[in-house]
């Protein structure tokens, strides 16, 4: 039995580190994160089996790749408290020499980080590749690929998903932030997305929903769609969230998807999320 | 000597990349390869009836196969990426740019109907500017080898190193003139013949023209020193500046774009280490158009004559 109520916990000590990082940096995407925390979190913290000493082949590993990589602040969080870097680093967060890019980046070495991304549309391709790997070489074990919804609108997602269906990639799990908004707006306003699931159906993936801010339900829902790998079918998970959840201000609306909260507003913020395993020291040190 | 440099048949540097890919299939299990859907014209047959689980058609979709063989690298593989020029960078720049050279992909990108030379289909499927757009990406290694026997030797080469590679080759039949077991170097400079009165550095289809050349300028009594640069980046800097220190004077030949190629790789170096006259064999800002490849390359100033042309004018220059 996965302990719902340690999840929870990780995950407001997460958005705390979500809000922070993004107030210390003064830039970066808080409303993504904050929605996908609670993804993430059971991802790392109950579902994948993986290794914090990291091993940039992931052999014999469950592998995840961040697509849409303005979520850095998540990543990063998730990372920190898993092991892969002491979560003093989170404190240099977008800043000159950091490993914290922006966006996520393999250059500058950061464990847990196995591709660039942040221009969009690219993260489902690459883990395709590593699930084709490991099929090549009998490793049973999964790779998981989170989009943004907007970021379908690019055209490489839906070449992905064709050669997904097409070759049978049945230990891939693609789940998709669908919050429903975008930089510029809605994405029913900017870029109607249709209707998204019976998108996916029609190329050929097995779908399944959930919604992605309730633990208990997103831990059900990964580990059917573990359960369901290996029948010939990459599986899809519409997860619907909330930009911003967790922070009452900044909720459902797309304007926080790239605005660093104030002082004010960060301390109004962090007033809404119990610190439950220790903040990080800011400023840095060694 | 000059009259040893000779032509033991016509083979397209295509083919080279098939005959190779089958043999870096047998060497090392790790080696995959992917096409979008040209499979018959990147030569691939080969590799693909021996090993077919190491192979993954794509169909028309670079974007995702540049992506894909990121994600096998990341995991450990070799991959290869067959597609034309045109659709291996300048249609997938991004993808490459951001899973593949930022994030230090050991990819192969095999690039065939690279330039004018393809001939007939026209513009759209020339590329003229691929070199450049690769060799600006950091980290990235790009060769043009000049044959099929240097071809076939680069793809066994490509292999064996660690790192992105952009190997670009082109489709018609082109004498062979290289030896078939030579040493290939990632890297360094092949000299085809001493001389001393100018160096032609030479890449691709376009060092058998400076063969010609230098052919026809020996019997007018001028000697040409004959640098085969496979590799264009890493450029051998010290076999451009030994041979320049010599001659004082340099010709390029590329069946590329003047901005960009390998041309403004050499300018680059002579200008920062030993300013030197230095005339361009290049495409001068234009797209081609359809026609064969001999009068392609004669119409848009890539022919023998023009290297002919080129070298006496840097001559001139050195006065």
């Amino acid at each position: 039995m996965t302990d719902i109520s340690k999840l929870k916990d990780i995950a407001s000590q997460v958005r705390r580190d979500i809000v922070r990082q993004v107030y210390y940096a003064t830039c970066g995407h808080p409303g993504g994160s904050l929605g996908c925390t609670d993804f993430l979190t059971a991802l790392y913290f109950g579902i994948m089996e993986h290794d914090p000493a990291f091993n940039m082949e992931g052999k014999g590993e469950d592998v995840f790749f961040l697509s849409n990589g303005h979520i850095s602040p998540l990543f990063y969080s998730v990372l920190a408290r898993a092991g892969y870097f002491d979560i003093k680093e989170l404190a240099t967060f977008r800043k000159l020499d950091s490993r914290l890019q922006g966006h996520p980046a393999t250059h500058e070495g950061l464990p847990g980080v196995r591709v660039a991304s942040g221009s969009l549309g690219q993260g489902v391709s690459v883990a395709i590749g590593v699930a084709l790997a490991k099929k090549m070489d009998g490793d049973n074990k999964n790779v998981f690929v989170l989009t943004g919804d907007g970021e379908l609108q690019e055209g490489q997602i839906w070449e992905a998903l064709m050669f997904a269906a097409h070759h049978k990639v049945d230990n891939l799990i693609a789940t998709v932030d669908w919050n429903g908004q975008q930089i510029d707006g809605a994405t029913k306003d900017v870029m109607s997305l249709g209707d998204l699931p019976a998108k996916w159906e029609a190329f050929g993936w097995e779908v399944l929903y959930m919604n992605g801010n309730d633990m208990q339900e997103v831990v059900d829902t990964l580990k059917e769609a573990k359960r369901r790998c290996g029948n010939g079918k990459p599986i899809a998970i519409m997860m619907k969230t909330e930009m911003g959840y967790g922070v009452d201000f900044m909720m459902g609306s797309h304007k926080w998807h790239g605005v660093a909260p104030n002082a004010e507003q960060t301390e109004v913020a962090l007033a809404q999320l119990s610190e439950t395993l220790g903040d990080y020291p800011y400023p840095y040190e060694q | 000597m000059l009259e040893n440099i000779v032509s033991t048949g016509k083979k397209s540097t295509r083919e080279g990349f098939g005959a190779g890919l089958h043999v870096v299939g047998q060497q090392n299990p790790n080696v995959v390869a992917l096409c979008a859907d040209l499979v018959g014209s990147l030569k691939m047959q080969a590799f693909i009836n021996e090993f077919p689980d190491r192979f993954y058609q794509v169909g028309i979709a670079e974007a995702n196969m540049m992506g894909i063989a990121a994600g096998l690298a990341t995991a450990g593989k070799i991959p290869f990426t067959g597609t034309f020029a045109n659709f291996s960078t300048g249609r997938v720049y991004d993808q490459i740019r951001q899973s593949i050279a930022y994030s230090h992909k050991n990819v192969k990108i095999c690039a065939s109907h690279a330039g004018l030379s393809l001939g007939e289909d026209g513009a759209t499927h020339q590329i003229l500017e691929d070199i450049g757009m690769m060799k600006m990406l950091p980290g990235f290694t790009v060769i043009n080898p000049c044959d099929y026997n240097q071809t076939k030797l680069a793809t066994i080469a490509i292999a064996e190193h660690q790192g992105p590679v952009y190997l670009r080759f082109g489709r018609p039949g082109w004498p062979i003139f290289t030896p078939e077991d030579y040493k290939f170097e990632i890297g360094k400079a092949y000299q085809l013949r001493e001389g001393s009165d100018v160096s032609i550095f030479a890449t691709g289809h376009l060092v058998w023209f400076a063969v010609e050349a230098a052919k026809t300028l020996a019997a007018e009594g001028i000697s040409c020193e004959l640098i085969n640069i496979h590799t264009i980046k890493p450029l051998d800097e010290e076999a451009v500046l030994d041979s320049v220190s010599k001659t004082a004077c340099a010709v390029t030949a590329e069946e590329h774009q003047m901005h960009g190629g390998l041309g403004d790789s050499i300018a680059q170096l002579l200008a920062r280490k030993m300013p030197t006259p230095i005339e361009y064999v290049a495409v001068n800002d234009s797209f081609g158009e359809s026609g064969t490849p001999a009068e392609l390359l004669n119409k848009y100033g890539l022919g023998i004559a023009n290297i002919v042309s080129a070298v006496k004018t840097a001559l001139e220059r050195k006065k």
